[in-house]
């Protein structure tokens, strides 16, 4: 391992995406609940269905602005380090974004001040209306997201073409033939043409066919984050013993959208393995830890990986299982395309994806069986009095966190050594046809040369190609420590002051202003300061109220 | 199942939209889209100009914590909503000019990171400073917002000013300059220029969205920082004729086009006129216009470049050069008429909504 720009600048991607992932999958759940409270509210006229929103909506915006201040750093990434993936696939993946920003971003942003600061200055219908908006904004952006990702894992729409360009004299200005037009020619670095990936179905890139599968399950996973997000708190209130009936009552709407994510979320999971298995193998392989490829394939539960030698020490599997789960082959026996078939320079690191994989696949599990048997103590009427239950759901947000991060994990790190995935060649039936080695082959681009010749590259780019080429190693291992320093005090006063929320409650904020007067020391009201109004009605400024 | 429904439904409106989708050529695309990223900026410059102001201004122009609290509220619902328009310019670069998008951002490596810790520090301070209820807490977050303001603006200034001189390209258009080469006096200064800009610009609409004791002491810092702002416009304006006398050659090509600096110069005059005069939101509307003047003469200036290479000029990055390919241009123009009308709509409906005095409620920050 070389501490090289690739390898600096593949951390960097992955500490500050893993750090800004902390915070969309909360706010895109936390939004579906906000949306359920206004409507509630709208609808029975129920303070408390208000009072609860105005809390969580206090709860989102934090975590709201740390994901916006955390995510322009994931837009301006992609020039600063990998500028050379930018040059290839700006024409694609930059309009996906560029969209994000149009039709996402600014309904969020735009609506989320209304939401927030507007309680008192738009009505109940107008303020209703922009939860709507902002809880649109975040899936639109995830939606935009997702299918530029999808795009690098499965492309479609697109083509891979040899670029020209005009030139250009020594004084900056266009060259021109005698006819007086702009001179334009294939534009060749080192006698090889540059390439880049250029849309040829905008709609056909969009609706790629990892798309549909991939959205479902990331928005899921925001659901099922979200909603244990809000368990959590709850269930330490009903613990404490305070604010129960808020408590009980978040508590119960969180659990019913915690149960139906928790269980599409493993369907919706299962096909897109599937899908995964028919455009990218070699991914699934890694995650089953699979290297034979004839005969039934075992579904590996549990093991070492051992890369070199092509096996699994101490395995514990399903005979045929993985036969079954990926052709739905109810025999357990069909074959199905391991490590092996794949050249060694083409197979993804693979303990990172093995164990990521099976991390998320075992808390998925584990998210069904708590909720269901949540669900059956609810019904029972028993479920407050789990003490051990109710614990449980305080740590589980931690699970949900983890879940989400290591789907992400198995499906980045899944991809390599591709930062564009290729298609696999297919015969007519679909299977893979195999190179006189007996791997399977990725598709290429042939270009043919002004004399003649014909120069052929892969239909895709290679992780290792997209790095910025202009950038320094030192200089990324030095934005590393910096990222690093800013993320750990972010996350800090993040815990610090979420934890001052839960601390003062959904209650009205008379108790903070009792406490004001009471407390003293460094840090001393818990929660928002009072409003100066009622400052003044206790005969203090500001300023005293704080000595 | 769904998925063919989708197809369906998106060929259905790929066959039927095309009448929306002007039949242009790529050049003429390209150019386009050089004049709506000059739309995206100035946009951003304007908006996300004056509260990057208040930020500058932040620590110098108030007494206790309840004008500081009024001070960061002025911008409390709006500053987030600004800063969309960097992100979406930058969204639209990557789209539209993936080579320049690619050779900027890598060529600012280290000064963009710094620019990015800049901007999260500026976004979490007004999250987080009024949360606890301590002097001490209070105070860095007000420091740190002031900080995170002002470099973030010194280097846009930077950022600028450099690509006013040109970088140092090699044929592949990659970077082959050197951090000291960006630190250079020239792009310094316009650093400090974009800095008192935007205070001048911010204490304005400070002046506008306060009242009382703290409006008449902004009223100070308007003229103060006005001055300067005159004083270094003055400056830099020569140092520009003199240090690249190329940035007028679009200009002398069109010289229809000098009408935007002689009214830039009337706009950086009218400022001070409109103030004295107490019409303070005519005075605001000069400065956005000077700011707004600042973006489009820059543009101006590297046209027909996105970045003009200063080594060697035939390995300067052109518009069309820069550009992604004809569909893509087009589809983003679709994707931008449709969006651009619902963008501003937005915009108007929550500066209308929070128009008037700023007022602390148990809502704000």
């Amino acid at each position: 391992m070389e501490f090289d720009t690739v390898f600096l600048s593949r951390i960097q991607f992955a500490l500050t995406i893993m750090f800004h992932y902390l915070f969309p999958p909360l706010t895109i759940g936390m939004g579906i609940v906000l949306v359920y409270l206004g409507a509630m509210f709208l609808w029975t006229k129920d303070k408390a269905y208000e009072q609860a929103q105005k809390f969580w909506t206090k709860v989102f915006g934090l975590n709201f602005a740390i994901g916006v201040a955390s995510g322009i750093v994931m837009e301006f990434q992609f020039g600063t380090n990998w500028a050379t993936y930018s040059r290839f696939v700006g024409d694609v993946f930059g309009s996906a974004l560029a969209a994000e920003g149009i039709f996402a971003f600014f309904l969020e942003s735009g609506f989320l001040a209304v939401l927030i600061f507007g309680w008192n200055r738009v009505g109940p219908k107008m303020h209703f209306f922009s939860t709507c908006m902002v809880a649109m904004g975040s899936i639109f952006s995830s939606v935009w997201i997702v299918i530029a990702n999808s795009w690098q894992q499965t492309p479609a729409g697109s083509q891979i073409v040899p670029m020209t360009r005009q030139v250009l004299d020594e004084n900056g200005q266009l060259l021109r033939d005698a006819a007086g037009d702009v001179v334009t020619e294939p534009w060749y670095i080192d006698g090889v043409p540059v390439m880049r990936a250029e849309v040829t179905d905008f709609w056909a890139m969009v609706l790629n066919p990892s798309t549909a599968h991939r959205l479902t399950h990331v928005l899921l996973g925001c659901f099922v984050m979200g909603s244990f997000f809000i368990l959590s708190i709850c269930a330490w209130y009903i613990l404490k013993g305070r604010h129960v009936d808020f408590a009980k009552r978040s508590f119960v709407g969180a659990l019913i959208l915690a149960t139906i994510s928790s269980f599409t979320i493993a369907v919706t999971g299962h096909r897109q393995a599937q899908n995964v298995y028919q455009h990218q193998p070699a991914k699934l392989a890694t995650f089953e830890g699979h290297f034979d490829s004839d005969g039934p394939a075992d579904l590996t539960l549990f093991g070492i990986p051992d890369a070199e030698n092509e096996k699994v020490h101490y395995e514990v599997a399903i005979p045929g299982g993985l036969s079954f789960m990926v052709h739905d082959d109810l025999a357990f026996e069909e074959p199905v395309i391991g490590l092996g078939k794949i050249r060694p320079e083409d197979r993804p690191p693979i303990w990172i994806p093995f164990l990521a994989w099976r991390i998320m696949v075992g808390a998925g599990t584990f998210f069904i069986v708590l909720t269901i048997a949540s669900c059956w103590f609810l019904w029972r009427g028993t479920l407050f009095e789990k003490r051990w239950l109710m614990w449980t759901y305080v740590f589980n947000v931690l699970l949900a966190v983890a879940a989400n991060q290591v789907g992400w994990i198995a499906a980045e790190v899944g991809r390599q050594p591709w930062i564009v995935h290729p298609a696999v060649v297919r015969d007519a039936a679909g299977e893979p046809i195999l190179d006189d080695d007996g791997f399977i082959q990725y598709e290429k681009v042939v270009v043919e040369m002004p004399d003649g010749t014909e120069i052929s590259r892969h239909a895709g780019l290679r992780t290792d190609d997209g790095v910025s080429k202009a950038v320094a190693a030192e200089h990324v291992a030095a934005s590393i420590v910096m990222f690093t320093f800013i993320y750990l005090l972010l996350g800090a006063v993040w815990l610090f002051v979420l934890n001052r929320k839960i601390q003062a409650g959904p209650e009205p904020p008379e108790d903070g202003f009792a406490k004001a007067k009471k407390d003293s020391g460094f840090l001393k009201v818990a929660g928002d300061a009072p409003p100066e109004s009622r400052l003044a009605e206790a005969g203090l400024s500001p300023v005293e109220a704080d000595q | 199942m769904m998925h063919q429904a989708l197809q369906s439904a998106t060929q259905w409106l790929s066959q039927n939209l095309q009448w929306m989708l002007p039949d242009l050529s790529r050049e003429t695309l390209a150019l386009i889209w050089f004049l709506l990223l000059a739309v995206l900026l100035i946009g951003y410059a304007i908006l996300d100009g004056f509260d990057l102001g208040v930020g500058i201004l932040h620590p110098f122009l108030t007494k206790d914590d309840h004008e500081r609290r009024l001070v960061m509220n002025s911008i409390g619902p709006l500053w987030d909503g600004n800063e969309v328009w960097l992100v979406t310019f930058g969204g639209a670069l990557f789209a539209a000019f993936p080579e320049a998008y690619a050779t900027v951002f890598s060529a600012f490596y280290l000064p963009f990171m710094l620019l990015l810790c800049a901007l999260i520090l500026r976004a979490v301070s007004l999250e987080f400073r009024s949360k606890v209820y301590s002097e001490v807490w209070r105070r860095v977050w007000d420091w740190l917002f002031f900080a995170g303001s002002a470099l973030a603006t010194v280097l846009f200034g930077v950022a600028v000013g450099n690509l006013l001189q040109g970088i140092a390209l090699d044929e592949h258009y990659e970077f082959v300059g050197s951090l000291t080469d960006l630190a250079n006096p020239y792009a310094l200064v316009v650093g400090v220029l974009a800095v008192a800009a935007f205070a001048t610009h911010g204490s304005i609409y400070l002046y506008l969205k306060t009242e009382g004791d703290l409006q008449e002491r902004i009223k100070l810092v308007v003229w103060r920082s006005y001055f300067v702002f005159a004083a270094l416009y003055f400056g830099v304006t020569i140092w520009t004729a003199y240090m690249v006398p190329q940035a007028a050659n679009t200009l002398n090509e069109y010289p229809y086009l000098w009408v935007v600096p002689a009214l830039n110069v009337l706009a950086v005059l009218n400022i001070p006129r409109a103030f004295a005069l107490g019409s303070e939101g005519y005075a605001f509307f000069s400065s956005s216009c000077v700011i707004a003047a600042f973006v489009f003469l820059f543009m101006v200036a590297v046209f027909p470049f996105l970045v003009p290479a200063s080594n060697d000029p035939s390995n300067s990055l052109s518009i069309v050069n820069a550009a992604s390919s004809r569909i893509t241009l087009r589809i983003m123009l679709l994707i931008a008429g449709l969006g651009m009308p619902c963008v501003l709509t937005y915009t108007a409906v929550i500066y209308w909504t929070f128009r008037g005095k700023v007022k602390l409620d148990e809502t704000s920050y």
